[in-house]
This record gives C-alpha cells, sequence and structure tokens, in this order.
C-alpha cells in the first residue's frame, strides 16, 4: 500500500516541520496556515469538480456550516468550564471539527439530491443559491444557549483561535490521502466515470446517483472541516465571510491547478496566496492585477498549472494518473 | 391597497432585472456560457450615464430636458456596446474553442477587473445620479403614488424588449443568431459568419445593459461601482428561472423575481429575501430544470 | 500527449517559477523585520481601502495620513518622524487578520490604527492584544471591540449610546410618541443602534408601532416604506449608512412620508442629500462633528483637509485624524515606545481637544465625548444640538 506510506511520510514530515512552526514569523506562519486551509477547502472541491464533473459553486456555504458549527461547540465547552488547551482542547476541538463536518454533510445532501436532475449552469447557480441562502440563514438566526448569543448575525461571532500548523496540515493531509485513494480505488472510478460520461457510465452499471451525491457528502464533509479550521483561525467570523464570491476564490484555485489534480490544486493555493501576499505594496492594483493573471493564464494555460497527465508521471507513489478529459 | 403599490414597485424593479436577464440569455443563447462581467458592464453604463449627463450632455442641453435625456442612453448604450464587444474579442475571443470551465473563470477575472477598475477610477464612494427624468408624481392618492421615473422605467424597458424581439424575428442577423443558437456547426456550414453574430450579440447585449444601467441610476440615485454584483446576480437568477437562452423567459423571469422581491420585503421578511428568491429558484430548477419557458434538451447517445 | 520529457520541463519551469515566487514573498515581507529603525516610530494602519465598505477605510486611511503629514511637519514625537505603514484589508476578515499579523510581526509597528468595521476589529484586536501592541479603533462602535483586552481602544462613542441619545431626542426635544424603524440587518452597526432606539424609546414612554427591515446594497425600499406608511408612524429611525439611507429618504418622501426622519452617523456623507436637497428637510441623525462648528480645531482640520484632498471632510476622516493625535499626543506623554508605557499613555487621555470633541478614555478604553446632531435643511449640515455623555442636553435645540 504505497499510499499509505506516502500518508505516514506527510504526517512525519508535518508533526517534524510543527516543531520549526514557532520559529517562524507569526505573520509568514499565518499565511502558511491559510495556504494549508485552502487546500482542504480545494482538494474537496476537486472531487465534487474535477473528479465527478459536477460543477459546485457552493463550497463556502458548506464551509460556513462548518464553520459556524464548530465554532458554537468550542465556545460551548469553553463557557462551560473546559479548558481549551492540553489534551481537553485537543479532543475538543477534534470533535468540534467532526461535528462542523458531518453538518456540513447533510448539507451536502440537501444539495446533492437536486443535483441528480441538474448540470452544468444550471447546477452552477443552484449550489450558488444554495451558498446564498444558507448566508442568509446564518444571518438572520437566533441561536441562544442559556442567554448567550452564539451566531451573532451580522454583528459577527467571536471565535477561540485553536487553528494551529499541525492541525491545519493534518486535515489537508488527510483529504488529499481520503481524496486521491478514493477516486483512485476501484469502486472510485464511478466518479470518473460520471465526469467522463455519464450516459456510458450508466450503461456499463454504474450508479450515477449515488456517486453524484457520494461526491457532494464527502466534499461538504471536508469544506466544513476546512470552515472550522479557517474560523479557528480568524478570530472573529461574519456570514460575510461565506458569500459566493469566497466559493468562486476555491472554484479559480481548483480550475488554476487543473481539474482533477491534486498536486496542481496544491500548488495553485501556494501560488495564489503567495501572489496576493506580494501585490500587498499596491493595494489599489491588487484586485486588477491578480484578475488580469487570471484571464492570461486562462487563455495562456487553460488546463490549469499542472496538466493533471504530468501527475503520475512525476509522482510515482501516487498511484497511476488520472486521465484527464479534455472537456 | 398597499398590494397596488406593491405591484407597480414590484414591476419596475423587474422590467430593470429583465433588460439585464437579456443580455444575460442572448449570450448564453449564442455561446453556451454564463457571461459573469455581465452585471458589471451594466455598472458602467450607470457610470457613463452618470458622466454624460453631470460633464457633457448638461453643456448643451438642460439635464432633464428630452434631448438630454436620450442623448445620455445613446451615449451609455453605445459606449457598453463598444465594451461588450472589447471584452469578448479580447478575452472571450481566444477561448472559443476551449472548455465552458475556462470561459467561465476568464469571466469571473473581467468581471473582477472591471469592479476594481471601477474603483480605482471612478472612486469607491457613492455618486448621485443626476435627475436626468423628474420624479413628479403621475399618479398620486392615499394608497397609490406612481412617479415619472417608475413610467419611463417600465415604458423605455418595454420599449427595448419589444426593439429586441423585431431585431431577433425580424432581421436578417436576428435569423443568423437564432441559427447559431440553434445549432452553430450547422450555421457556420451555411456560410453565416460565426465570428460576426457572436459580436453583435455582445453588442446588444452590453447596450441593453447600458441602458439598465441609466435606469437603474435614475430609479435609485446612488452609483458605486461594486453596485453590477447584486443585480447582475439577481438578472442571472432571472435568466435561468424564465429558461436560459430564451428571450421572453428572461422577460418574465425578470419580472417574476422583481415582484418577489418587493413583496417579500413588503411583508418584513426583507432579511429572507434574497434566500426566498433563490429557494423559488431551487423549487423551480428541481421540478422543471429547463427553466419555465425553456425547452427541455434531449440527450442524444 | 505531451512527452514525458516536455511535461517534467514544464513542471520544472513551474515548480521553479513558484518557488522563487514563495522565496520573493519571504523576501518582501521579512525585508522590514528589521525591528523599529532608529529614525522613525512605526505606526501600523489596517483599513479597507478596496472592496464593500472602501469608501469608509479611504477617509479614515485620509483622516490618518493627514495626521501623521501634520505631527512630521511639526518635527514628530520624541525627535523621530512617524512612519504610517498602511494594509489594506480588502474589506475581508480574513485579510485584516492577515493585515494585521503583518504590521506586528514584519513591520514591528508599535501601535495600530483601525478598523472601521467592528466584525474586522474584532478579528485584528487579539492579535494586537496578545502582542501587547496598543490597538486605537477611529470608528468600531460596536460594544464588543474594547472588551477584547487591555491593548484596545477606541475614540467613538459606543452603538447603545447613539441608539439611545437618538431616542431620548425623538422624546424629548422632538416630543414623538410613535416610531417606526428601519434597519439594515446585514450591519452590526445598524442592529446596535436600533435595540438600543427600541429599547430606550419604548422604556421611557413611547410606542414603536413597525418595525422593518433591508440589507446593505438594497436599492428598493418602497415596500418596507409602503408598510411603515400603513402603521401611521410619527418619527422614523433608520440607523443606516448613507449608501442605502439616500434612497431611503427619497423614497419615503415620495410615498409621503412627511414625519421627522432620524439616523446616525452613517448618514454622514457630501453624498447623502445630491440631487434631492428639499426633501431631506425636517431629517436629523447624530453625528461626531459637524463641519459648520466654529471650534477652531475643527475649522483648522477642514480647512487642511480641503486644501489636501478637495473634498469636504466627513466624519470617519474627522475621527481617522483624531485618533492619530490621539496616539501621538500619548507617545509623547509616554516619552517612549514602550508598548506598557504607551498603553498606560493611551489610557489616560484626558480631555483631548479632537476635532470630534473633547475625548477622554474611560475606565473601559472607550471614549466619552459628547455627540452632535444634525439637523439637514435643504441639503445642507446644520448644528442642532449638543447631547453630553450621559445623554444630557449640552444645548438647546436650534
Amino acid at each position: 500500500m504505497k499510499s499509505y506510506t506516502g500518508l505516514l511520510i506527510a504526517v512525519v514530515t508535518i508533526i517534524g516541520a510543527s516543531f520549526l512552526a514557532p520559529m517562524i514569523n507569526p505573520y509568514i506562519l499565518g499565511r502558511i496556515i491559510y495556504i494549508g486551509i485552502m487546500i482542504s477547502l480545494a482538494v474537496s472541491l476537486n472531487l465534487i469538480n474535477g473528479f465527478t464533473g459536477q460543477f459546485s459553486l457552493g463550497h463556502a456555504g458548506f464551509m460556513a456550516v462548518g464553520a459556524y458549527t464548530s465554532a458554537v461547540v468550542t465556545t460551548y465547552l469553553s463557557t462551560h468550564g473546559l479548558e481549551m488547551s492540553g489534551m481537553t482542547g485537543t479532543i475538543s476541538f477534534f470533535v468540534a471539527l467532526v461535528c462542523g463536518g458531518l453538518l456540513a454533510a447533510v448539507a451536502g445532501l440537501g444539495v446533492g439530491i437536486p443535483s441528480l436532475r441538474l448540470r452544468g449552469d444550471y447546477l452552477a447557480i443552484v449550489t450558488l443559491g444554495f451558498n446564498e441562502i444558507i448566508r442568509v440563514i446564518i444571518q438572520n438566526v437566533d441561536f441562544k444557549i442559556h442567554g448567550t448569543d452564539y451566531i451573532g448575525g451580522a454583528r459577527g461571532f467571536s471565535v477561540l483561535p485553536m487553528t494551529t500548523f499541525i492541525w491545519v496540515f493534518l486535515v489537508a493531509a488527510v483529504v488529499v490521502f481520503c481524496v486521491e485513494n478514493l477516486v483512485n480505488s476501484t469502486y472510485g472510478r464511478g466518479f470518473l466515470a460520471v465526469r467522463d460520461d455519464e450516459i456510458a457510465a450508466e450503461a456499463m452499471g454504474v450508479d450515477t446517483t449515488k456517486f453524484k451525491v457520494r461526491a457532494f457528502v464527502v466534499g461538504a464533509f471536508f469544506a466544513g472541516v476546512g470552515g472550522g479550521l479557517f474560523a479557528h483561525s480568524n478570530y472573529n467570523i461574519t456570514p460575510l465571510d461565506f458569500t459566493f464570491l469566497q466559493s468562486i476564490d476555491i472554484v479559480v484555485i481548483v480550475i488554476l491547478g487543473g481539474m482533477g489534480s491534486t498536486v496542481g490544486v496544491i500548488l495553485a493555493a501556494i501560488v495564489l496566496t503567495t501572489l496576493s501576499e506580494l501585490l500587498r505594496s499596491v493595494p489599489e492594483y491588487r484586485m486588477i492585477i491578480y484578475s488580469l493573471l487570471l484571464i492570461m493564464l486562462m487563455i495562456s494555460r487553460p488546463q490549469g498549472l499542472l496538466g493533471p497527465s504530468t501527475l503520475g508521471k512525476l509522482f510515482k507513489f501516487w498511484r497511476k494518473p488520472v486521465v484527464a478529459s479534455t472537456d | 391597497m398597499q398590494i397596488l403599490q406593491q405591484l407597480v414597485n414590484g414591476i419596475s424593479l423587474g422590467a430593470i432585472y429583465a433588460l439585464i436577464a437579456l443580455g444575460y440569455t442572448m449570450i448564453y443563447g449564442v455561446l453556451r456560457f454564463i457571461n459573469f462581467a455581465h452585471g458589471d458592464v451594466f455598472m458602467v453604463g450607470s457610470y457613463v450615464g452618470y458622466y454624460a449627463a453631470t460633464y457633457w450632455v448638461s453643456h448643451f442641453f438642460p439635464v432633464g430636458s428630452l434631448e438630454s435625456t436620450v442623448l445620455v442612453f445613446l451615449i451609455s448604450m453605445s459606449v457598453c456596446a463598444a465594451l461588450g464587444a472589447s471584452i469578448e474579442f479580447l478575452a472571450y475571443r481566444p477561448l472559443r474553442s476551449r472548455p465552458k470551465l475556462t470561459v467561465l473563470i476568464t469571466a469571473i477575472g473581467v468581471s473582477l477587473f472591471l469592479e476594481y477598475t471601477g474603483q480605482l477610477f471612478f472612486g469607491p464612494n457613492p455618486r448621485g445620479f443626476p435627475p436626468i427624468i423628474s420624479n413628479k408624481a403621475v399618479i398620486h392618492s392615499s394608497s397609490i403614488t406612481i412617479n415619472m421615473i417608475q413610467v419611463v422605467v417600465i415604458t423605455v424597458s418595454l420599449g427595448l424588449m419589444l426593439l429586441l424581439r423585431v431585431i431577433v424575428m425580424r432581421t436578417k442577423i436576428g435569423t443568423a443568431m437564432r441559427a447559431v443558437s440553434f445549432n452553430q456547426q450547422a450555421a457556420s456550414l451555411m456560410g453565416i459568419n460565426i465570428s460576426r453574430v457572436i459580436t453583435f450579440t455582445f453588442i446588444i447585449g452590453s447596450a441593453l445593459a447600458g441602458a439598465g444601467g441609466v435606469l437603474y441610476g435614475t430609479m435609485y440615485p446612488s452609483i458605486e461601482p461594486l453596485m453590477g454584483i447584486l443585480p447582475g446576480l439577481k438578472a442571472f437568477v432571472a435568466a435561468v428561472l424564465g429558461g436560459i437562452g430564451n428571450i421572453p423567459g428572461a422577460a418574465l423571469g425578470g419580472m417574476i423575481i422583481g415582484l418577489v422581491e418587493t413583496f417579500v420585503s413588503g411583508t418584513g421578511a426583507s432579511t429572507y429575501r434574497d434566500a426566498i428568491a433563490f429557494g423559488i429558484l431551487i423549487a423551480i430548477l428541481v421540478f422543471k430544470p429547463s427553466g419555465l419557458l425553456g425547452k427541455r434538451e434531449i440527450e442524444k447517445v | 500527449m505531451t512527452f514525458p520529457l516536455d511535461s517534467i520541463l514544464r513542471f520544472r519551469t513551474l515548480a521553479v517559477c513558484s518557488i522563487v515566487a514563495c522565496s520573493a514573498a519571504f523576501f518582501v515581507s521579512c525585508k522590514t523585520s528589521g525591528g523599529p529603525a532608529g529614525s522613525e516610530i512605526i505606526v501600523g494602519e489596517y483599513a479597507s481601502l478596496t472592496g464593500g465598505t472602501a469608501t469608509f477605510g479611504q477617509s479614515v486611511h485620509n483622516g490618518d495620513v493627514l495626521a501623521v503629514d501634520e505631527i512630521n511637519a511639526s518635527g514628530g514625537v520624541l525627535g523621530k518622524k512617524i512612519n504610517l505603514v498602511t494594509e489594506d484589508d480588502q474589506s475581508k476578515t480574513e485579510e485584516a487578520v492577515a493585515s494585521v499579523q503583518k504590521l506586528v510581526n514584519s513591520d514591528k509597528a508599535i501601535a495600530l490604527l483601525g478598523e472601521v468595521a467592528s466584525s474586522r476589529s474584532m478579528a485584528g484586536a487579539p492579535i494586537a492584544q496578545q502582542a501587547h501592541v496598543p490597538m486605537i479603533t477611529p470608528a468600531s462602535t460596536n460594544e464588543d471591540v474594547t472588551k477584547k483586552g487591555d491593548y484596545i481602544f477606541r475614540i467613538c462613542f459606543i452603538d447603545p449610546f447613539q441608539g439611545k441619545t437618538m431616542a431620548h431626542f425623538a422624546l424629548g426635544s422632538l416630543g414623538k410618541k410613535r416610531a417606526a424603524v428601519l434597519t439594515d440587518v446585514k450591519q452590526d452597526y445598524s442592529v446596535g443602534l436600533d435595540e438600543a432606539f427600541k429599547h430606550t424609546f419604548s422604556t421611557a414612554g413611547g410606542t414603536i408601532v413597525s418595525e422593518q427591515s433591508y440589507s446593505t446594497g438594497d436599492k428598493d425600499f418602497h415596500a418596507p416604506l409602503t408598510s411603515i406608511r400603513a402603521a401611521n408612524p410619527d418619527v422614523i429611525f433608520v440607523p443606516g449608512y448613507y449608501t442605502e439611507v439616500s434612497l431611503i429618504v427619497r423614497q419615503a418622501r415620495e410615498l409621503g412620508i412627511e414625519c421627522p426622519i432620524l439616523g446616525g452617523d452613517g448618514w454622514d456623507s457630501p453624498e447623502l442629500t445630491k440631487g434631492e436637497e428639499q426633501q431631506f428637510n425636517n431629517t436629523f441623525f447624530s453625528n461626531h462633528y459637524a463641519t459648520e462648528d466654529p471650534d477652531s480645531t475643527v475649522q483648522n482640520f477642514v480647512k487642511k483637509y480641503q486644501d489636501k484632498y478637495h473634498a469636504v471632510p466627513d466624519a470617519m476622516a474627522a475621527l481617522g485624524y483624531d485618533a492619530a493625535r490621539i496616539l501621538a499626543d500619548a507617545i509623547k506623554r509616554a516619552g517612549s515606545t514602550d508598548s506598557s508605557a504607551l498603553r498606560k499613555a493611551i489610557a489616560e487621555t484626558k480631555d483631548f481637544p479632537g476635532v470630534t470633541g473633547h475625548i477622554t478614555i474611560d475606565e473601559n478604553r472607550n471614549a466619552s465625548k459628547p455627540l452632535t446632531i444634525i439637523k439637514i435643511v435643504d441639503g445642507k449640515f446644520h448644528f442642532a444640538q449638543r447631547i453630553g455623555p450621559n445623554g444630557e442636553a449640552l444645548t438647546p435645540l436650534k
């Protein structure tokens, strides 16, 4: 099982690197953590958009569900006397992230079902709609436990800073491991079959319905976990952090990385975050340059930074290459 | 009656959504892709109207006169038409044969470019749109107030929609547009210049967005560089609701979204308004995935 | 199908490019991290220069820059020039976090100025608190901001104060009993004012006859206004930002609603009444200062600002200006840029003669200062009444 070796190497490296983390400038560490969160989010979206060929514009909605759920859990536990550091902190945070992921997965199920009848642009607008519905609900919901307001509506919700380097990259490694193994397993070829030719897949006995819903549920679960990490690194979250524009940011990473290429997506998350930091010195032109680069990249390299076909040849332990469809 | 008043409010808002939705739908019809930058072309239209009315036309005609209003509309529509055509030429044409997703990301790039260039050049502060149409009441009673702006918005929108209908159904280029939208390959085999048809579609769609921008500016006289995002999104919803690629569908969808929004805000649930608009959309798409007036495409195996 | 060699080469180019880009990022961000330079004092500022709330962020930024230029022109503080390092947070929370982390850790700012939006101030405050870098927010009015720690200060009043004062103003100075409220649910600011207004107004003998809401970015308010008209209030409270309020008031008047309309400091902008000046008669809002105030500090500021930016300064600009000057004053009094001495000096600010009134920092690190009520007459903002920190009328209603 070569991929388990890969995961093991990754985990050991991350644990080793985490000892170096305190020595890095906290600002740069913060950006590295942000990259790690974006990797989890983009790789999980890649399962829906890249491997299964569905077109979701609602990833920030799942993120929001995970972010708010996990934040409610950690806030509740800490106000009820649980120490949010050491072993109890680790367990509480783990529980919070899993809760966030599970609730997001339920939301993913809700979005996945309409996706059975829709495709392409229609699916895109429906997922975008779900994203906005989730956001509007969070904005309006009045969620109080013992008189303490937990969501805060437009005012925002103060979240404990619990996300650390090791958490983010262990999650990222697990997400990469799960998604890669899922799509490369015999069973998981079904995802690719749905993408490449739905009708042919159905004719071959692949239950396309099941695979689409499964992609949404698994993708949403990891988006929820990513959202939990995002919330706990952001000090304060507001519903406006989870608009469809945030979803578009993640979609851009996936497409720039090359649909269906995990390594490409990781690279794109690094390149885009770095680019954004590099352009800090020219705030007025930052987004203008970013958008122009995006347009030029799409014209000159539409397959993304890494064409999926290069992947397997370079990383032998990543098993067989995933063959990309040209459309 | 409150309902009557809300009906008038809803129709005038819906008329503007319909104008923007028409552009979305036409471009989708011929190119099969969502032009995300359309809402921002609408924003540019509003700003062109603002500058034309404040700094240029006012030298020749007094603000509010018929000549100045017509001129402002024409200037805004032509600048937007030129902008639409150049966006197509520079950003979308090189991608003609590429996957739809690539074009979509490019469209998002163009949209961000227009928004932030707008923030740089126009400044982020909202501007007061000059009163090129007087807002005096045409009908005024205790239960209902209809002002000149609402009348103009509804008539101009309806007029432009009728004009579009004539262009699409009665002219040679309109026939070509329909042919391209029906089957691009077959159309090109019949000797239709696809590039010309696409450019023309962008010109018409963007001109409509420009007119929509000026109308929106007169109705809600506070314009800013990010104003295109929300109406653009809602017009997109309207286009999908009516059946994307279908011109009467876009007009119908725009009206429905305008009315629903107005009635929902009227009941005091304005906080849920955006959610409800999307909720209706999802419900309709789940039960009739091709939209209200769209034709169901049969998948060929 | 690409040849393996070809794709490996391409990958290598890309990998090299990204590694170069990453190391460049490191280089750029580490370049400034050499600690405070001997000849200047580094003050960090994070503001929304682009994005949804850019209009407020830029005003505050202009005020900050004006104050810093002025201080540097007169010799700086402690014999050193102030170097204002500004980071744009694009009106996003996660960017605010990144900006503050950069200012605190890489630029080694000795103090921070920012943000306008309370949600972003609350995201930046814990970082400043943890690093023991004093932070002064010019315009975050949400109560919770300064509760983040003893290094976090504000120089504007808090939301409940404005809402409470406007309720007293409506009942007392205007003598109104039936109020309707129209709230922007997307803005924590608006919700905060609204809650305080409703509570004070109904406990002090008035009735809230209609509660309606809208969301930032809305353009059409005919629907909620039609409902308000049906409830027949004698005063309407609209605690929103001028971007929407300018349309709300016009549309209310078009619908024939003639009663007084009240608001908060979010109304303050020369763009508010543009085009339809008459319709804004009989409207009042609470503000930080009035440009026509004869006070020499105010007039001096207005003149300088107009010379530099060719625009009338709004309240955000005035608050930015005051925040930077209070910080400079505290550095002077502390006699050093040591963080705990500076924190103590800011906390001891008393009766500082700012453009927005005499500012005293109270024990909760909030500003105790008067509030100015502005009356709009034919599109011009006129000083109407000044109300003290405890809600008492300091001047009669003009």
